[in-house]
């Protein structure tokens, strides 16, 4: 049974068939086979937030799920949102504000902000911290994260008014 | 790091989990959400030469309301606490316990089945289960096993589960009228494991507690359901019965000493907890002492 397991994926929206070993974690998946090195790998053990991905329209840690455990979802990544221009206000928003430095922490960063404004349009800042509490920023910091997550906020409320 | 490797299995249901850990007894470990048992398996502080993955059971997860009874399935997870509105009416400690789990992320992913089974003395449901008087219902070779989430809980990491075992789902007793929750912990940041922590379900009557049950963790090697709230319930409340209750508490609580604090530190704090449970509950700013006598 520690032989390599067939899956089937969904991968931003192209299917994608494989055979990988059971130890494979979904971040090293999406790196090492498909070569979707958009999502970063930090700690490699939940704390850092770096290879936050969307499993079934939900941000999870791709280091703590296992590739085989993807069998049947439908993963989206840093590229399938980057793409799409889903998160083109937001991306521009982070670069305006300057709220990225080495780059390293903002996949994961762009993963769960976009996480939350869909399900709450106009969060305090108070909210925003909270919902990133658990992605780590080392040269940045915050601030302008937060920052920028906020006048994306307001820029798409005014859009929708 | 990663995890070293593995054999994997996925069941297609319950009987043929119970069948697989049969056969590998020991040597495997379950997978629900993988959110405590993966990052364990990252840092290669376990090895198991089999995993079992249940996350395909479907149903194991959802929440059901049968009469008096709250029927959590094990693969509920903690995001499902947040978003539902049977928990909202019937456990709302639970949702209160829940904004505390982890980050988003890990909500998403993480079981409630996988943190009780998992038993880390410092994570809020195996506290939370203790406070609302919870069943948990295991399937093992010998059939169907209920258990008293007192009874439950035996060490650090450590549960009446068996290595051949499965925890299916939990059930719990639904709030009552004049019912009352209070959960609240201190962590270095949100998210963090708590220092020490409170879940407290509390049956109220005109000013006073008819019930009272405190499940304190993080403060030994598994979740404690205080005896010192008897102190507490049936009677008028005064500074001096709650100091009283409070000195109590110290007493039976035996807390560890770590990197976050001193026993005395989470002594100190699981009165400051204990003054402010009351003085919440009960709507009495007066009783809030901060924890001294």
């Amino acid at each position: 049974m520690t032989a390599p397991v067939a899956i089937s994926v969904t991968v931003n929206g192209e299917r994608v068939e494989a055979h990988v070993l059971p130890r494979l974690n979904l971040a090293d998946f999406l790196r090492e086979h498909l070569k979707l090195t958009g999502t970063h790998l930090g700690c490699e053990h939940g704390v850092c937030g770096a290879c936050t991905v969307r499993v079934g329209g939900e941000i999870v840690r791709s280091c703590l799920m296992l590739a085989v455990q993807a069998n049947g979802a439908a993963v989206e990544t840093i590229e399938g949102l980057s793409d799409s221009g889903e998160i083109a206000d937001l991306q521009a928003a982070f670069r305006d504000r300057n709220a990225l430095q080495c780059g390293f922490c903002t996949p994961g960063m762009l993963m769960a902000a976009q996480d939350l404004l869909r399900e709450n349009r106009t969060p305090a800042r108070e909210e925003i911290r909270e919902h990133l509490s658990g992605n780590y920023c080392r040269c940045t910091g915050y601030h302008a994260i937060i920052d920028a997550i906020e006048t994306t906020a307001r820029a798409r409320m005014e859009l929708k008014a | 790091m990663k995890a070293a490797a593995f054999a994997y299995a996925r069941a297609t249901s319950v009987a043929n989990a119970l069948e697989l850990l049969a056969v590998h007894g020991e040597k495997a470990r379950v997978l629900s959400g993988g959110q405590s048992l993966i990052p364990a398996m990252n840092l290669r502080l376990v090895a198991p030469e089999v995993i079992v993955d249940i996350g395909d059971l479907a149903e194991l997860r959802g929440i059901v309301v049968k009469g008096d009874t709250l029927v959590m399935g094990a693969l509920t997870r903690h995001a499902d606490l947040l978003k539902s509105s049977d928990i909202v009416k019937c456990a709302p400690l639970l949702g209160a316990a829940a904004a505390h789990v982890a980050h988003p992320a890990i909500r998403n992913r993480g079981t409630i089945g996988g943190s009780l089974a998992q038993a880390d003395p410092a994570s809020e449901l195996p506290a939370c289960m203790l406070a609302l008087g919870a069943t948990i219902v295991v399937h093992g070779p010998g059939g169907e096993r209920r258990i008293a989430a007192e009874d439950f809980f035996t060490g650090i990491y450590e549960t009446q589960l068996a290595p051949q075992d499965l925890l299916v789902a939990i059930e719990l007793p639904v709030a009552r009228t004049g019912s009352a929750h209070f959960f609240q912990e201190f962590a270095r940041r949100h998210g963090d494991y708590a220092i020490v922590g409170l879940a407290a379900q509390a049956m109220l009557q005109g000013d006073r507690f008819a019930d009272l049950r405190l499940g304190y963790f993080a403060v030994g090697d598994k979740p404690v359901l205080a005896k010192a709230a008897s102190k507490l319930a049936g009677a008028t409340i005064t500074p001096a019965l709650l100091a009283e209750a409070s000195d109590a508490l110290s007493h039976e609580l035996d807390p560890h000493e770590d990197q976050q604090a001193t026993p005395a530190m989470r002594r100190h704090l699981a009165r400051v907890l204990l003054a402010r449970c009351v003085a919440s509950l009960l709507n009495r700013p007066d009783l809030n002492i901060g924890g001294r006598s």
